[in-house]
């Protein structure tokens, strides 16, 4: 199965709560638990007040397109079958950018993109332990 | 030496060291050379080219991210004097950060002869996604976007470009001009790997790679190897090429140097802050540029990076490449070479390559008439900048 050539992400102990949020289906970021800046991706320091306590939140997953690109040619053999893929960086009303890619590109998707254009994050299971983000076009 | 200047026991490091020696292998794509070959290859040319056997350099700076390490150079110099060795960790931008590292060495007298080798298997060996994937700075994209589908630098910058394109009105005609231009000087080089006319039309017929990239939007990857070698102003003035002066150098990250997705604008790199300190270091100004060499990965990286140099405002790059104006013979000739789009890619070390060519007044009938002043940038990484402003 193709799907099981592509790269994985190995959570570390920084990073182990958000996979896990991912996982029960949930986005849950870090975020400083002095200052409360949240942050993205998972980091030990707080680059605003350089606290080394963190705390993680649940977010919404809404968002805006802040940028974006549409791969035609797979880097990776995993991706072959899915080209042509849009990956989407988004501007997440919580606060900080997710780059995931744009769920199932039907025909004109690519130029119906736009910067500010919302989208909703969803969850696809890839494996028993891994779920990655991907966005819809919200409405 | 070092001059003061004159701000309280500071010192400059303007016109303290020079590039004294340059070499290049032939470029190729398919080759049966190791990487540690092809940097032994360079190196000796450039040593020679310095007047000098391989035992007089007593410094080398290694790719950082490369295949060789300084003890293949001195096991197979046969080196009993060296004095100095480092890396400039910075992706593509690390030769021309370690342009200003190197002169930081003979400048204060650590070493004499500070040997910049570079040599890779770009074609024949890994490719870039495997590449990418076993580097450390790389790390954090590798766990968080790699998984989704970005597994190479076309990917990762591509929205660079694209927001670009969103906010300012650039297109992809602009990128085209780019391509051409850079394929049009490597016509007039013998050691370029793509010397066929090229025009936008064919530039617009190319496959689509990571939009907006296209086919020739892209690099080359190639096999070769090139060096340089600096040395202080002293030794420098009586070695047998003319001098060419290291008068203004920086380097810089980005904000987010990590990961694109979450810098706070991503149209901007980490040249634009290093930049103005080396225009202030060499106490010129962007008039004074008659030649240009900008590390060209990808077409809009040469267009931002117009901008970040500050060749016009943000959002103006993709007008200021139209018209000729980076063409030979235009106001600000660029990638003289052919660059990566056309040359070869060995890191940017062509780049600084051309430019002492340029300098000296060696490229025949791709010269630069009156090149006197001239600058050569590096990007890197996930946006990491560097630029050396030399003269004659």
């Amino acid at each position: 199965m193709i799907r099981d050539d592509r790269p994985l992400p190995e959570p570390t102990a920084e990073s182990q709560p958000y996979w896990e949020g991912l996982r029960a289906h949930r986005l849950v970021l870090q975020r400083c638990a002095a200052c409360k800046t949240p942050r993205h991706y998972p980091r030990p320091m707080c680059a605003a007040c350089f606290s080394l306590e963190d705390e993680w939140f649940e977010a919404s997953g809404n968002g805006t397109v802040h940028s974006w690109t549409v791969s035609h040619h797979a880097f990776h053999r995993g991706f072959k079958t899915d080209t042509p893929y849009v990956l989407l960086t988004v501007d997440l009303a919580d606060g900080v950018r997710m780059v995931a890619p744009l769920v199932e590109l039907v025909d004109d998707d690519a130029s119906r993109l736009s910067l500010g254009l919302p989208v909703v994050l969803e969850y696809d299971d890839v494996t028993d332990e891994i779920t990655l983000p991907r966005f819809r076009i919200d409405g | 030496m070092m001059t003061d200047d004159g701000s309280g026991g500071m010192t400059s490091l303007q016109d303290a060291a020079a590039v004294t020696g340059i070499g290049e292998t032939r470029y190729v794509r398919g080759t049966e050379k190791s990487a540690l070959r092809l940097t032994l290859e360079a190196s000796l040319a450039a040593i020679g080219d310095a007047g000098l056997t391989p035992r007089d350099i007593d410094g080398v700076i290694v790719y950082a991210s490369g295949a060789v390490v300084a003890e293949d150079l001195l096991t197979n110099f046969g080196s009993e004097d060296f004095r100095f060795s480092a890396t400039t960790p910075m992706g593509g931008a690390s030769p021309v950060a370690a342009l200003q590292c190197a002169a930081m060495a003979v400048a204060t007298g650590v070493a004499t002869h500070v040997l910049i080798p570079l040599g890779r298997d770009g074609h024949s060996g890994a490719r870039i996604s495997r590449r990418v994937g076993a580097m450390r700075q790389f790390r954090v994209v590798s766990e968080f976007e790699a998984p989704v589908g970005a597994n190479a630098p076309a990917q990762y910058y591509a929205p660079m470009a694209r927001r670009h394109m969103a906010l300012y009105g650039t297109t992809s005609e602009q990128f085209a001009e780019v391509a051409v231009t850079m394929r049009r000087h490597a016509g007039l080089n013998d050691n370029a790997l793509m010397r066929e006319p090229m025009t936008v039309a064919d530039h617009h017929a190319s496959r689509m790679i990571a939009d907006p990239f296209r086919l020739l939007d892209c690099c080359l990857e190639s096999d070769g190897g090139a060096a340089v070698v600096v040395s202080g102003a002293e030794r420098a003035r009586d070695m047998p090429q003319p001098p060419i002066w290291l008068s203004g150098m920086g380097v810089g990250h980005p904000d987010s140097p990590s990961a694109i997705t979450q810098r706070p604008d991503m149209t901007r790199l980490g040249l634009a802050k290093a930049a103005p300190r080396a225009f202030e270091m060499a106490g010129v100004t962007h008039d004074d540029i008659d030649v240009a060499e900008i590390y060209d990965c990808f077409t809009y990286t040469v267009v931002c990076q117009l901008e970040d140099l500050g060749f016009c405002p943000k959002g103006e790059g993709g007008a200021f490449v139209e018209d000729g104006r980076i063409g030979l013979g235009g106001a600000l000739p660029t990638n003289t070479h052919g660059g990566l789009l056309s040359q070869a890619h060995v890191v940017g070390l062509n780049h600084i390559v051309e430019l002492v060519r340029q300098l000296r007044g060696d490229c025949g009938t791709r010269q630069v008439d009156g090149a006197d002043v001239g600058l050569v940038t590096g990007y890197g990484d996930l946006g990491d900048g560097s630029i050396a402003i030399m003269h004659r």
